[in-house]
């Protein structure tokens, strides 16, 4: 603002009660494997696009997960679907399909929308 | 023949070790400072990996230490110790004085005072609980908190008092991340409504049967693990539980609410074992637990000849482990009181 | 919330605190933040305590501000408070009570540090003896000048004129604390009460009849900071400090904020007329802000002194919803009308050095 030369920082805390998870839900719903990702990034590590954007499929779970919807549904435009991250992941999670509903549920122009 | 060993400690261990030790026709006097014996199996209600009754052990315990070869002297501690050329003096609380040929000592642990972590508010606020707390409350059958009503969030706290410098514990107590996964499971099972969130700095799933717990607590029972050392918990005007942790795997702090807080109290060297260690003159290690003479094949035996160690006075252990340790130090001393004929 | 906890957690955290015959050094941004606050204090203190608290216009800054900017560097630092030990030594006193948090903070992290590492307070002495000729002996107590008024809080209470209580509906005054971060964080044995449920502000305003809330972000910054601050691009992550301790209390409806630092009112107090320019939100009630005070204050309040020659019109947050509630006799029409002239100053005992 003019009057001060500064405005008020936006807090960076993921506040857990007002985010919208009902896409982790979703997901839920169809990909029950979702709930076993144990966050090792063998997924992001073999990721092709992962090597040359900032795009991690093991953040983007989390994100999920919490309701940062903003950041996920910029971030999922990335994947390429490859389903290279299907082959090494050691808890069968079908990760190819996470994506895949993630892109359904937000596929309408609304908010969020699923 | 006729040979005398005085085990110290009613737990686990002790039983395990008076069983094994009156099998073989050794005289055992079993020294608890307790009214009944069992020590920390009594809190539990069920045990991990499969969720059997904690009853169950007891009965197999009891049994083995139901026969005339034992002598048990429950509500007694040990108020001193000699070693004189071949035998040992011990006068207990009560004032008796026993000889015995061997030591025993099977103190245990003690679950750490989780009061201590104050920024947990344990003691301070209503509806934060510890691991111990939450057995006697699925004991009773009933998930509460402090007005009666029953939670839909719950939290789970790992590494309390473990892990922590700022306590005084370095180590890993090893088997709460297990205990917590455990008790996930339970709660959901209780209350098929709730919602539970583990916050753990590592997920330690060693044992036998551990991993697959974790994976069924994530698969069946939707049990959400946050990967962050809670820092801070305070109390929301309507009595909810406000958590500070960085959700180290999004690199964002997080702010959280929960009905109940429950914390993974970790294991601590017990006070009686502290106590037998101060007047016995036997050697303990940084973690304040009884330092075994070898780490590989000695870790029953201890600086003191003729005094040997059982189960978890000497480190955290589960029951298997305890129980396996208990009878290995049986070995130990059949072979001493053999070679000290 | 479990009382009985927390006293047991107050009983771990009790400190030494001198009985009297204190060395008073003041703080460098209080006399122009709340000018009030430090002459109160030297007041209760002589006056109505009957203590010996000596001054010495010799004293300087402690460097703490700099210190914690990263500007000066610790071993400038720890000279400069060489100097104030060697000030207080030469004029016979050995209880250090300093007013500003930062420098009690300052003080008791150099006493830590020459007491682990000896061969540092020797290369200061030596430093210091070079530099100035002033040898020094370290304090035999260290007391933040609250934990002074903490120690004497209930006889402060018995010559109390006000209560901290609403005279209309007869309950205790909600009360939120802010003991400041250099007072017990660092080092949590130095405070009374420790860092995570202090005590020495919330024992004042339960012996002078106001009940403590305890809300979620108690412990939060006041957003002072000294670097947050003092860069005016920072300032946005200044102000949001406040501001989310304010967020966190507002559901508690407090009537008064009491803080013990020299930094934490004036952010509290005038982050909130900023958060009202740019968002147009108060947090206090009736659209009134939450009004602010030193711990002074308050005590100086309570003893029924003229809120005008406190210093309350320098706040900018109005005091006045809180010395309507107790029932305080003030002049509104005086608030900036108060006749500053040195007989005037004489009289009331204003300067006192």
């Amino acid at each position: 603002m003019d009057k001060f030369g500064f405005t008020i920082s936006e807090g960076r805390q993921i506040d857990y009660e007002s985010n919208d998870r009902r896409i982790a839900e979703y997901i839920f719903d169809r990909e029950p494997s979702f709930r076993l990702c144990i966050e090792c990034g063998g997924c992001s590590a073999t990721c092709t696009t992962g090597n040359f954007t900032d795009f991690s499929l093991r953040e983007l779970n989390i994100l999920i997960k919490r309701g940062e919807n903003e950041q996920v549904r910029e971030k999922l435009k990335k994947c390429m679907l490859c389903g290279k991250c299907n082959l090494v992941c050691p808890r069968g999670v079908n990760t190819r399909n996470i994506v895949v509903l993630a892109k359904k549920a937000f596929q309408k122009s609304d908010e969020y929308a699923i | 023949m006729g040979k005398h060993v005085v085990v110290i400690g009613g737990g686990v261990a002790g039983l395990e070790v008076a069983g094994q030790l009156s099998k073989v026709g050794i005289q055992v006097s079993l020294i608890e400072k307790d009214s009944k014996t069992g020590g920390n199996l009594n809190k539990w209600y069920k045990l991990f990996p499969d969720r059997r009754k904690s009853s169950e052990v007891k009965e197999y315990l009891n049994g083995i230490t139901a026969n005339d070869g034992i002598n048990l002297m429950t509500n007694t501690s040990i108020e001193m110790f000699n070693r004189h050329r071949d035998h040992f003096s011990i006068i207990t609380s009560g004032g008796r004085e026993l000889i015995a040929d061997a030591i025993i000592v099977a103190t245990g642990f003690d679950l750490f005072k989780s009061a201590r972590k104050e920024e947990y508010g344990y003691g301070i606020y209503d509806n934060v609980i510890t691991s111990a707390d939450l057995e006697e409350m699925f004991s009773r059958g009933e998930i509460s908190l402090i007005n009666n009503t029953i939670p839909e969030k719950i939290g789970i706290i790992h590494c309390v008092g473990s892990r922590d410098e700022k306590v005084g514990n370095f180590y890993c107590s090893k088997l709460c991340c297990v205990t917590a996964v455990k008790q996930a499971i339970e709660i959901r099972e209780f209350l098929p409504e709730s919602k539970v969130f583990c916050f753990y700095m590592d997920m330690r799933m060693g044992g036998v049967f551990y991993e697959e717990l974790y994976r069924e607590a994530q698969e069946q029972w939707g049990v959400s693990f946050i990967r962050g050392k809670v820092s801070e918990v305070s109390e929301t005007i309507d009595n909810q539980l406000l958590i500070k942790v960085e959700d180290t795997l999004a690199g964002r702090p997080l702010k959280m609410k929960f009905d109940l807080l429950v914390l993974m109290a970790g294991m601590e060297m017990s006070e009686g074992g502290r106590k037998i260690a101060g007047i016995g003159g036997l050697r303990t290690g940084e973690n304040r637990f009884f330092a075994a003479n070898d780490n590989h094949f000695g870790s029953n035996i201890s600086n003191i000849e003729g005094v040997f160690y059982a189960g978890t006075c000497t480190a955290p252990m589960n029951i298997t482990e305890t129980i396996s340790h208990a009878r290995a130090a049986v070995i130990e001393v059949i072979d001493y009181l053999k070679d000290s004929n | 919330m479990i009382l009985a906890g927390k006293k047991a957690v107050w009983k771990d955290y009790q400190k030494e605190i001198a009985e009297d015959k204190y060395y008073y050094v003041r703080s460098c941004v209080r006399q122009n933040f709340f000018p009030g606050s430090e002459t109160a204090f030297l007041k209760i203190m002589r006056e109505e305590l009957d203590k010996d608290v000596y001054e010495n216009p010799c004293h300087t800054s402690c460097t703490g501000i700099c210190y914690h900017s990263d500007i000066v560097p610790v071993e400038t630092t720890m000279t400069v408070v060489a100097r104030q030990f060697a000030l207080m030594t030469e004029a016979g006193y050995e209880n250090l009570m300093p007013s500003c948090i930062t420098s009690f903070g300052l003080y008791t992290e150099i006493l830590d540090t020459w007491h682990h590492f000896p061969e540092i307070e020797e290369k200061v002495r030596r430093q210091l003896k070079k530099a100035t000729g002033r040898e020094f002996k370290k304090p035999k107590n260290l007391a933040h000048a609250s934990d002074v008024i903490f120690k004497f809080r209930k006889e402060i209470g018995a010559k109390a004129k006000y209560k901290l209580i609403n005279k209309e509906t007869g309950k205790p005054l909600k009360v939120v604390d802010h003991i400041g971060c250099h007072y017990a964080k660092m080092f949590p044995s130095k405070g009374v009460g420790g860092a995570e449920y202090p005590y020495v502000l919330t024992g004042m305003i339960e012996e002078w009849g106001g009940q403590i809330i305890d809300y979620p972000e108690r412990r939060h910054c006041c957003g002072f900071g000294f670097r947050q601050y003092l860069v005016q691009a920072n300032r946005g992550f200044s102000v949001a400090c406040s501001k989310e301790k304010f967020e966190s209390m507002r559901p508690f409806k407090p009537d008064m904020i009491i803080t013990n630092c020299p930094g934490c009112p004036m952010f509290l107090d005038r982050w909130q007329y900023v958060i009202n320019e740019m968002e147009g939100k108060r947090y206090g009630q009736n659209g009134e802000g939450i009004p602010v005070f030193t711990y002074e204050e308050v005590a100086g309040l309570v003893l029924g002194y003229d809120p005008w020659e406190l210093g309350l019109q320098m706040h900018q947050t109005d005091c006045e919803p809180v010395l309507n509630k107790i029932g305080i006799d003030y002049s509104p029409e005086d608030k900036y009308n108060l006749d500053i002239s040195p007989s005037y100053s004489k009289k009331h005992n204003l300067i006192n050095v």
